[in-house]
């Protein structure tokens, strides 16, 4: 596989709601400026507002970066979502449906993998969370559907 | 950023006017519920056309509201859901099961009028 490039990337400290609103609406700048669809533009601002609101919820304050991504011809954005906070126990478990060990609406995770077209986690209890997730522009949909016949869907693994 | 709140008649129409953040939902959540009782409304339109993002604090809080609202007596018409918010909700699975939405404002109205004529008609 061809090297990922990363062209350009911009922080968003995420430490009150007003930062959640901040991080999305330059996703959704980024995307189009890319290229991107509305819809998708639309896809990638709200699964920023829902990675952003984990890191105010559970860990306080994080980070959010968000890049532009090129991988040979391919471009797309790519978002990292981060946080020094309690990171979660089980993160296979946080990726089903309806998992919550609040008894709230859960974390979300399964809703926000489908907005994306990779997504990855990477927590440990007491250090914290990493969750990295692209998107594509539209040129490769054909190569997406492809990869998933044969039984790639991206970067799914869960660690 | 506040909502603000149109009292029009029997009817209080929120239009949310640019990004919202949390705390400006709860806020709008908070203001309709206590106006409701306050001007006696039957009916509540809100009108989400220019929302950028209905993610699932968003979608929850709505659906609060119609759902605070109902228990104060009157109805809440949630209106102008655009396509590209919509296809993210789905793909979410976000749903206002329970909550009325209509096309925009002019539908919401229109449901209210006919709605609550019936009531008063018993």
């Amino acid at each position: 596989m061809k090297p990922l490039g990363v062209l350009e990337e911009t922080r968003v400290v995420v430490a009150t709601d007003a930062d959640i609103v901040a991080a999305r609406m330059h996703g959704r700048a980024l995307a189009t400026r890319l290229g991107f669809r509305a819809t998708d533009a639309t896809l990638i601002a709200t699964a920023i507002s829902e990675l952003a609101r984990n890191i105010l919820l559970y860990a306080k304050t994080g980070e959010v970066a968000i890049s532009v991504i090129e991988r040979g011809e391919r471009r797309g954005v790519a978002v990292v979502a981060s946080d020094e906070g309690p990171g979660i126990s089980d993160a296979a478990r946080a990726m089903e449906d309806g998992f919550s060990t609040s008894g709230r609406l859960g974390l979300g995770l399964p809703g926000v993998r489908r907005l994306m077209d990779e997504f990855r986690i990477r927590s440990e209890p007491g250090k914290g969370t990493t969750i990295t997730m692209r998107k594509w522009t539209q040129c490769r949909q054909v190569d997406r559907a492809g990869a998933r016949r044969k039984g790639h869907a991206g970067m799914r693994e869960v660690r | 950023m506040q909502v603000p709140i149109l009292k029009q008649g029997p009817y209080l129409i929120a239009t949310i006017q640019s990004a919202l953040t949390d705390a400006d939902i709860v806020q709008l959540r908070d203001a309709l519920v206590e106006q409701v009782g306050r001007f006696r409304s039957r009916g509540v339109i809100i009108d989400v056309t220019a929302l950028d993002v209905m993610d699932s604090f968003a979608t929850g809080t709505l659906r609060d509201v119609a759902h605070m609202v109902r228990l104060r007596g009157a109805e809440t018409v949630i209106v102008g859901i655009q396509p590209d918010v919509a296809f993210a909700m789905v793909h979410m699975g976000l749903t206002l099961e329970g909550v009325t939405t209509k096309l925009d404002l002019e539908e919401g109205l229109d449901h209210l009028n006919r709605n609550i004529k019936t009531t008063a008609g018993r």
